[in-house]
């Protein structure tokens, strides 16, 4: 099962490679990852999307709380939560395409942030689903590249993470 | 705050490079000891440790011995052990003694010379990013950016080694924070608060309520103490409790001597080459309390078929151990000490309040159920008094003749390998901190300076390291360093002219085909190789002779020197029992030909 892990630790050297480096070294797989300083600087806000059972998730968050950097560590998927990725898509935009590329945008409430003569550049936030879905309404073989910035997500409601 | 105050508290504050201040920030954390080796990018730390008296530096032949020498003094005497080495080489030598430590949560503080910082990144001489190699293997590591950093990172490196779980950490040091040209002002920290490390200090309390309800129900219970119970100083109470509940008690490889090993309650060993007795209770157990250890593969055996009866207490420090291979009903995280003095009293107060709560027969009839199992295929322990003149030395004689001669008082190192557990199945521990060998990662080469560890530490103790001809030839120049310091460990090499462990798994399930496990006559002159090294070498292949030879490798007469005793041993002898690949707790093999 997908979750998403959120994690608040110190904004220093090295700690996200102890983060990355737990992953590789206990076999766990992370499918994004995202990370940034937060309001405070002293701290970086962490959020990854992995795969698995409970067992798995409970070690997975047993070691990350193991590491001397990580103050906290929350499996968003255990609640309500919002998530949201945002990606940038450049798309062939030629002749009618041009029209049927805007059109979809729209669809998706994506805004069209960059325009050449044969290319959009589209951006589209969501979830990931919704993400995977304006891919493949616009259709593989008019995509000239794609990139995402990885989920990041929040409880709903007052539930917060912090010191 | 007066002017004279103001003054006074000035002229405290001293004035010292960024090497000068590791040095004596190193004091002011009351290390005795630091073995290392020096090199290019150390130089200025070991001119800040020439200048002073307060803190020994050890010269090692090789930077894995300076760690090993670390973690055997720290497994001795409970403190942290400290190695110095340089950057790139020195760095990676130091890495199998990081991760040794690390398996077995063994506080240890490495520093590492690093290149400057200028330099590093450009793949300078020496230059190997030691934080990144040793990562996974360190408990915690840190980069000194800035010198002035340095008292600080020293006493956090300090705190995080010695709480919690325990373990290793580094500290790499680039060359120019140690300039002794640039001065800084010195003030070690008198606490440390690290508001991203907490480690539990007690028990949960309504946990520790279920584990004794729990543990008031069972009709065949066992007690599983690990390594942990002695890093966690919970020997006595976990004494008490047992003595209290009349439970019986098997340690791991790790947890050996904290409980007393000639004890009634003391089942032996348990696991892959643990007891008959002591495997066959923990599989016929209905109620397990497990203590410091961890469920590792070599105590399981396969998982799904571990215990199918058993409800399980499990005590651990470090939360992320608690259920990880076995899931435990009743798991309750903290330190072993204040866990198990809770528990007790918690104990005290409901079996003294109706003392029918325990049932003292189905307790007996579970005793001598074990009794009969350890009658039927438990160790013999009088190999020695049984061997006959002319006959070949076994091994595990050598042990029982090692046992008698120290009078279980010695510490005992071990290398890996049968010597390892011939060692732990007939050497008995009353004590903790007396048994040192590498359980976690089975480290070879670990059983000769970890025993000059614990000489450095406790020069008046016996110490005895016993080896192979395989493991002791992995770090056999530290006869070198024994020399230099004068240092008289006792060695005791069973010496069965290969890798024995791996031709006995070879034996078992390879067809008996010897793949690279013999040396053909490659072997030194073991006897001739320390005396060049100014030691004493006696070497013995007749069963006859092994009393009379312990007895002199202990005697007064040799009291101040290293002697090696060279033991040609039963080349074919194998560890029994073993457990059988893919079994339960109880499916061993008890002999050649023999399965449980």
């Amino acid at each position: 099962m997908r979750r998403i892990i959120s994690v608040l630790l110190e904004n220093e050297a090295g700690a996200l490679s102890r983060v990355v480096g737990l992953f590789a070294q206990r076999n766990y797989n992370i499918e994004t990852l995202t990370v940034a300083p937060t309001e405070d600087l002293t701290l970086s806000r962490l959020t990854l999307t992995t795969a698995g059972d409970d067992r798995k998730i409970e070690q997975i968050t047993k070691h990350l709380n193991k590491l001397i950097e990580v103050i906290k560590v929350v499996d968003l998927t255990e609640g309500e939560h919002i998530e949201r990725e945002l990606m940038l898509v450049k798309v062939k935009a030629v002749g009618a395409q041009r029209a049927e590329v805007k059109r979809t945008a729209d669809i998706f409430r994506a805004q069209v942030v960059d325009v050449t003569g044969s290319a959009y550049t589209v951006q589209v936030t969501g979830t990931s689903g919704k993400l995977d879905a304006f891919i493949r309404a616009i259709g593989e073989l008019s995509i000239l590249e794609v990139v995402r910035s990885g989920v990041s997500g929040l409880s709903r409601g007052e539930k917060v993470v912090s010191l | 705050m007066t002017v004279q105050s103001h003054l006074v508290k000035e002229a405290a504050v001293e004035r010292l490079s960024g090497g000068d201040m590791l040095i004596r920030a190193l004091q002011d954390a009351g290390v005795d000891f630091i073995f290392g080796y020096p090199g290019g990018a150390a130089l200025h730390i070991y001119d800040a440790i020439f200048k002073q008296q307060r803190v020994q530096h050890i010269l090692v032949r090789h930077e894995q011995a300076a760690t090993h020498m670390a973690d055997g003094y720290a497994r001795a005497t409970g403190r942290p052990g400290v190695a110095l080495v340089t950057s790139g080489p020195g760095a990676t030598n130091a890495i199998t003694g990081i991760a040794t430590a690390f398996m077995d949560s063994i506080p240890m503080i490495v520093i590492s010379g690093q290149v400057s910082n200028e330099l590093i990144g450009t793949d300078s001489f020496q230059e190997t990013d030691m934080v990144g190699i040793s990562r996974p293997v360190v408990k915690h590591s840190f980069m000194i950016k800035d010198a002035s950093e340095i008292p600080g990172v020293v006493k956090k490196a300090f705190y995080i080694a010695t709480t919690g779980r325990p373990g290793p950490v580094v500290i790499d040091v680039p060359k120019d924070t140690t300039d002794p040209a640039v001065l800084f002002d010195y003030v070690y920290p008198e606490t440390v608060k690290m508001r991203s490390y907490s480690p539990a200090t007690r028990g949960h309390s309504g946990q520790i309520r279920k584990a004794v309800e729990l543990l008031l129900t069972a009709k065949r219970p066992v007690i599983y103490a690990g390594g942990g119970v002695i890093q966690g100083e919970a020997c006595e109470v976990l004494t008490e409790l047992t003595r209290y509940l009349e439970f019986p008690i098997t340690n791991t490889l790790m947890g050996l001597g904290c409980y007393p090993a000639t004890d009634p309650l003391f089942l032996g060993m348990l696991g892959m080459h643990g007891t008959y007795e002591a495997n066959m209770a923990m599989h016929h157990s209905d109620v397990i309390l497990a203590v410091g250890a961890r469920f590792d593969d070599r105590v399981t055996n396969d998982p799904s078929k571990f215990c199918p009866n058993a409800r399980i207490v499990h005590i651990d420090v470090d939360p992320a151990t608690i259920s990880k291979i076995i899931p435990a009903e009743v798991p309750i995280v903290g330190p072993a000490q204040p866990v198990l003095e809770d528990m007790l009293a918690a104990l005290r107060e409901r079996i003294g309040a109706d003392p029918d709560l325990l049932d003292r027969s189905a307790h007996q009839h579970w005793r001598e159920q074990i009794a009969g199992w350890r009658r039927q295929h438990g160790l013999d322990h009088n190999l020695m008094e049984r061997a006959v003149p002319g006959a070949s030395i076994k091994p595990q004689a050598v042990v029982q003749c090692l046992y008698q001669v120290t009078g279980g008082e010695a510490f005992v190192t071990s290398d890996v390998g049968q010597h390892q557990m011939f060692a732990a199945q007939y050497y008995h521990f009353d004590a903790p901190r007396r048994w040192i060998n590498s359980g976690g990662l089975g480290t070879m080469g670990f059983g000769l300076p970890s025993a000059m560890g614990v000489k450095f530490a406790y020069p008046d103790a016996v110490v005895a390291c016993v080896t192979g001809e395989g493991s002791i030839q992995m770090n056999i120049q530290e006869l070198s360093t024994c020399a230099q310091y004068a240092l008289p460990v006792k060695v005791i090499n069973l010496n069965n002219q290969s890798l024995g462990m791996v031709k006995q798994w070879q034996d078992m399930q390879y067809g008996g085909r010897h793949s690279s496990s013999t040396y053909q006559d490659s072997l030194p002159d073991f006897v001739r190789l320390v005396e060049s090294y100014g030691h004493v070498g006696i070497r013995i292949t007749d069963a006859e002779d092994l009393e009379a030879a312990m007895r002199e490798v202990f005697s007064d007469k040799l009291r101040d020197r290293l002697v090696f005793l060279d033991v040609c041993v039963d080349p074919d002898e194998h560890v029994y029992p073993m457990a059988i690949k893919g079994g339960s707790m109880c499916d061993m093999f008890l002999s050649r030909t023999e399965q449980s």
